[in-house]
């Protein structure tokens, strides 16, 4: 018997983020022909508009509508979500900030299995689902089994299945008398919008990043010589800006900016899921690393193996020599 | 402030190369280097300095096994009061959910106001920190990436959200934590402040000493199992330039040309 599955709906301003129609696909594995219920919580004309546009998408969408819910606190959802769900559920959410704040809590009290950051998965077979995850920032993946008999909540990557092109003419169930409770040891108080640099990496064409390879704050300087003979600017991954070596607004990746290059010069970056989704614009890249199996060679057009303080001042100066 | 961090050995992505074995069943784990899990290593220090302004102890705990002493004497060098190591068969092949069990246990046996864990694990799942509290039933955020203490048992806590942003939430204490990366900078301890730990009793508590049914943790309880390793398939892949350094800094520098980089 296929399980009951649905999806955790995001949203912002009266739409869907993003993952919700991949959410859809994902769970198409799960039920190939069973109902998909889409759940969505939050307040006010926005929610309904959400509950309205993923009406057209599948058959049954539940909403979740409580002032606490005006902004999306994980526990005040966790507590309304876990509330509304039938035992045996399976929820799928996005591996995203709010699903990383959600979910793992969401398990234990659905008293279900969980499973982060799917990447990939089998149909169910005896109440049993093969999944795929990565591990060390995606150098391996792993095959994990989890039983969903008594139901799950699985977060999902971005970008891992296709957004859903099914429509419905479904039908929204206002279950909003059914929530209980939802004071919080936690409230929300406000949006800070990120800090701007010196530079505004989302505009240049010409990126050179440098990431854990770098090795120390001194080399920087060996990415800043190529990027002024290149004409770019010098950008970075995440453990650059954790070492404080540059400032936050140089770095690239879900938690840092969005970029969009022409071209992308990747100096000692692994490539991990997080760096690559601010990636944006099929940029050319260029991958410098000394371990041949990085994986950023796998998402790169042309890839050197060598040690980066080596190879990239020889670059420079050939480049300045021309 | 009473603190609890818990911590975990993972193999250093500075150091290794991680590569599966022959027959699929782990990563390959001769000659690998440990170290602490950076994010735990930042949560060590947050703590260590709300400690120093606010008074009280950091304990610092780890689901291990023997090899694990070394990654809570290091934490003890940085500034941490005491450890506990929690070692037992029964644990091995927890899944997150064992893990958390674990760490609730041991939680349970102190009066803590605030626990940390890091927001991940290089080999896991970001999921151990919000199952605790959860099992706990202690408020909850997660990657934060500041802490201020407000008056009347409460915390200021930034999150980091999408795009670099920060998410601004009050938190009554006692609560739990998960803390990125780059929310302080990690004390660095030498060796010598290792061996000077040396002298300081870490115990070892197993299933029985936590109160816990073997049966719901490890192997026995995991609803989550890793069935094997493997590298994924490559797609296209780069193009791997060969030769001298000079002749690869030549045809990138070609490359490079035909895209217009270089005039």
């Amino acid at each position: 018997m296929a399980p009951q599955v649905f999806v955790y709906v995001a949203h912002r301003g009266g739409q869907a983020a993003d993952p919700a129609l991949e959410l859809l696909s994902a769970a198409r594995v799960l039920s190939p022909n069973g109902p998909v219920i889409a759940v969505a919580a939050g307040h006010g004309a926005g929610l309904d508009q959400v509950c309205r546009d993923m009406a057209g998408r599948c058959l049954e969408v539940w909403k979740l509508s409580n002032e606490a819910l005006a902004y999306p606190n994980a526990e005040a959802i966790r507590k309304c979500v876990t509330g509304v769900l039938p035992s045996g559920a399976v929820l799928l959410l996005a591996h995203d900030t709010l699903g990383m704040d959600l979910g793992p809590g969401l398990s234990i009290k659905l008293d279900s299995p969980f499973v982060s950051d799917v990447v990939a998965m089998d149909p169910p077979q005896d109440g049993v689902l093969k999944l795929v995850r990565e591990e060390y920032g995606g150098q391996v993946s792993t095959h994990l089994s989890c039983d969903i008999s008594g139901g799950a909540v699985l977060s999902i990557r971005s970008g891992a299945f296709p957004a859903s092109e099914e429509t419905a003419v479904g039908e929204v169930r206002d279950k909003s008398p059914d929530i209980g409770d939802l004071s919080c040891g936690r409230r929300f108080i406000k949006i800070v919008g990120a800090e701007a640099g010196d530079v505004d990496i989302t505009k240049e064409e010409i990126l050179v990043s440098v990431g854990r390879g770098i090795e120390d704050e001194d080399n920087i300087e060996i990415a800043e010589d190529l990027a002024k003979a290149l004409g770019g600017v010098v950008s970075c991954s995440r453990p650059i800006v954790d070492a404080k070596w540059l400032e936050k607004p140089r770095q690239v990746g879900t938690s840092g900016k969005t970029v969009k290059p022409k071209v992308y010069l990747a100096l000692g970056i692994s490539g991990s899921f997080q760096h690559l989704g601010g990636l944006k614009g099929n940029p050319f890249i260029v991958a410098v690393n000394k371990n041949p199996k990085a994986p950023i060679f796998q998402v790169a057009d042309v890839g050197v193996v060598d040690d980066l303080l080596e190879f990239v001042p020889l670059l420079t100066e050939i480049i300045d020599n021309h | 402030m009473e603190i609890l961090v818990c911590v975990k050995k993972v193999p250093d992505p500075a150091e290794n190369e991680i590569a599966v074995r022959r027959d699929g069943s782990d990563i390959d784990r001769d000659d690998l280097v440990y170290s602490v899990n950076e994010w735990d290593n930042y949560a060590v220090e947050e703590a260590i300095q709300l400690v120093e302004e606010h008074g009280g102890s950091v304990t610092v705990v780890s689901v291990g096994d023997e090899e694990s002493d070394e990654i809570i004497r290091r934490e003890l060098a940085m500034g941490a009061d005491a450890g506990k190591l929690l070692d037992d068969e029964a644990f091995h092949y927890s899944d997150g959910r064992g893990v958390a069990a674990i760490l609730a246990h041991a939680a349970r046996q102190a009066q803590y106001d605030l626990i940390l864990t890091g927001a991940q694990a290089e080999d896991a799942a970001a999921q151990v920190g919000g199952m605790l509290a959860a099992m706990l039933d202690l408020p909850y955020a997660s990657l934060v990436v500041r802490v201020e203490v407000k008056e009347g048992d409460k915390l200021e806590i930034a999150r980091e959200i999408d795009g670099g942003n920060l998410e601004i939430n009050e938190i009554d204490l006692p609560c739990a934590l998960s803390i990125q990366t780059g929310i302080n900078e990690p004390r660095y301890v030498g060796i010598r402040g290792i061996r000077k730990t040396a002298s300081v009793e870490v115990p070892v508590l197993g299933a029985a000493e936590l109160g816990l049914d073997p049966g719901t943790v490890g192997r026995a309880g995991a609803k989550v199992r890793k069935l094997d390793y493997f590298v994924p398939e490559l797609g296209q892949g780069a193009e791997i330039l060969q030769g001298s350094r000079e002749e690869i800094a030549d045809q990138l520098i070609a490359r490079l040309r035909g895209r217009g980089v270089i005039q």
